[in-house]
């Protein structure tokens, strides 16, 4: 594959590095001279002096045949602007957007930018999973259709403990799709019983996150 | 009008400057204080501290009920995204962003930004005036 790659600084410089050894042809596109000088000298010729976000430099790189075009300067205006560039002036089917400021990520969707890597947003994540409290966790989030995978633990107060799946009423756009009891992953039936401390995995709706919470709190046990 | 300009640097403040003094309701955003300093003791419209790139500045600047927003600080692509975001996520009503490369302004002007090229409007009044 043929990907551009702007912005030639840690991120830039180490995916360049990455994506050649497994065999991708690779364009990095970078203003600071310095820059260029050390990826041509550590990874080949690989590298054009220039502003990315400049129409001289995306030709040069040869923007009009790049399969992928990454933006992983350190500024999210500008790689908004190389991505949009990229797609409305090159017609470069996919473009991937590194985005610094968490904030921007709705931005970038409105603005149709739709595959974006937020690294706080990934580090949070991370650390999220890292930390053993009762929070919410956001596993994966698949924004072009609406659905997330969460995973929070179960209370050891709570009371759905010792009651079986086929005795819940959960909504519409809910799933419980995994539940995590002493590092064993049990995929559950009908007749699995949640216990306290269990790691409970579902898919839902975006907007239906806060139905796990309700579910722990036992507004969703079926009346008989 | 409730206008916002984003950028106090030459075009920024005399813009600001002029519209204030016809009674428009004016704020001025730009990251650095110093820059304010320019628009005068006269000068009786807002200042707000912070990025144009950043919705809780433009917010804070009264984005939601502006009637015209105008980026002009010297950055082409910061200029491009801040007017792309009052008009998508603010729908302000009047937009206009200040690009020096002519190229970059002809691609946002073909995705419907309303876009000013001072590079080429000064190149062209220069070409005027030499007669050729």
């Amino acid at each position: 594959m043929y990907i551009i790659i702007v912005g030639g600084g840690k991120v830039g410089y180490y995916l360049t590095k990455h994506l050649l050894s497994a065999g991708n042809e690779v364009v990095v596109i970078e203003k600071n001279p310095k820059k260029v000088d050390l990826i041509m000298n550590d990874l080949g010729g690989v590298a054009i002096l220039g502003d990315g976000s400049d129409a001289g430099p995306m030709a040069e790189a040869g923007m009009n045949r790049a399969d992928i075009v990454v933006a992983a300067t350190g500024d999210d205006e500008d790689n908004l602007i190389v991505c949009q560039m990229a797609k409305k002036k090159f017609g470069v089917k996919r473009t991937i957007a590194r985005i610094n400021n968490p904030k921007n990520e709705h931005i970038f969707s409105v603005l149709g930018i739709d595959s974006t890597v937020s690294y706080v947003d990934a580090l949070v994540a991370q650390i999220e999973r890292e930390i053993p409290a009762h929070s919410l966790i956001h596993l994966l989030t698949l924004r072009d259709v609406g659905a997330s995978f969460i995973e929070k633990q179960v209370p050891q107060d709570s009371p759905i403990i010792g009651i079986s799946m086929n005795d819940l009423s959960l909504p519409e756009q809910f799933l419980i799709a995994l539940v995590i009891r002493e590092g064993q992953a049990i995929i559950p039936k009908g007749t699995t019983k949640l216990l306290g401390g269990d790691e409970v995995v579902a898919v839902t709706a975006v907007d239906q996150e806060n139905v796990l919470d309700r579910l722990f709190r036992g507004e969703l046990i079926r009346r008989r | 009008m409730k206008i916002i300009i984003l950028g106090c640097g030459r075009v920024g403040t005399y813009l600001a400057q002029s519209l204030d003094k016809d009674g428009h309701h004016v704020t001025v955003i730009d990251r650095n204080t110093d820059q304010f300093a320019k628009l005068g003791a006269d000068f009786g419209g807002q200042m707000v501290v912070g990025t144009g790139i950043d919705e809780d500045v433009l917010k804070k600047a009264g984005i939601e009920k502006a009637d015209a927003f105008v980026a002009v600080t010297n950055g082409d692509n910061t200029n491009a995204m801040a007017a792309q975001i009052a008009q998508h996520v603010f729908k302000v009503p009047h937009v206009v962003a200040r690009m020096y490369d002519p190229v970059r302004e002809e691609t946002y002007h073909l995705l419907g930004l309303n876009t000013v090229c001072s590079t080429v409007m000064g190149a062209d009044k220069i070409r005027e005036m030499v007669g050729a």
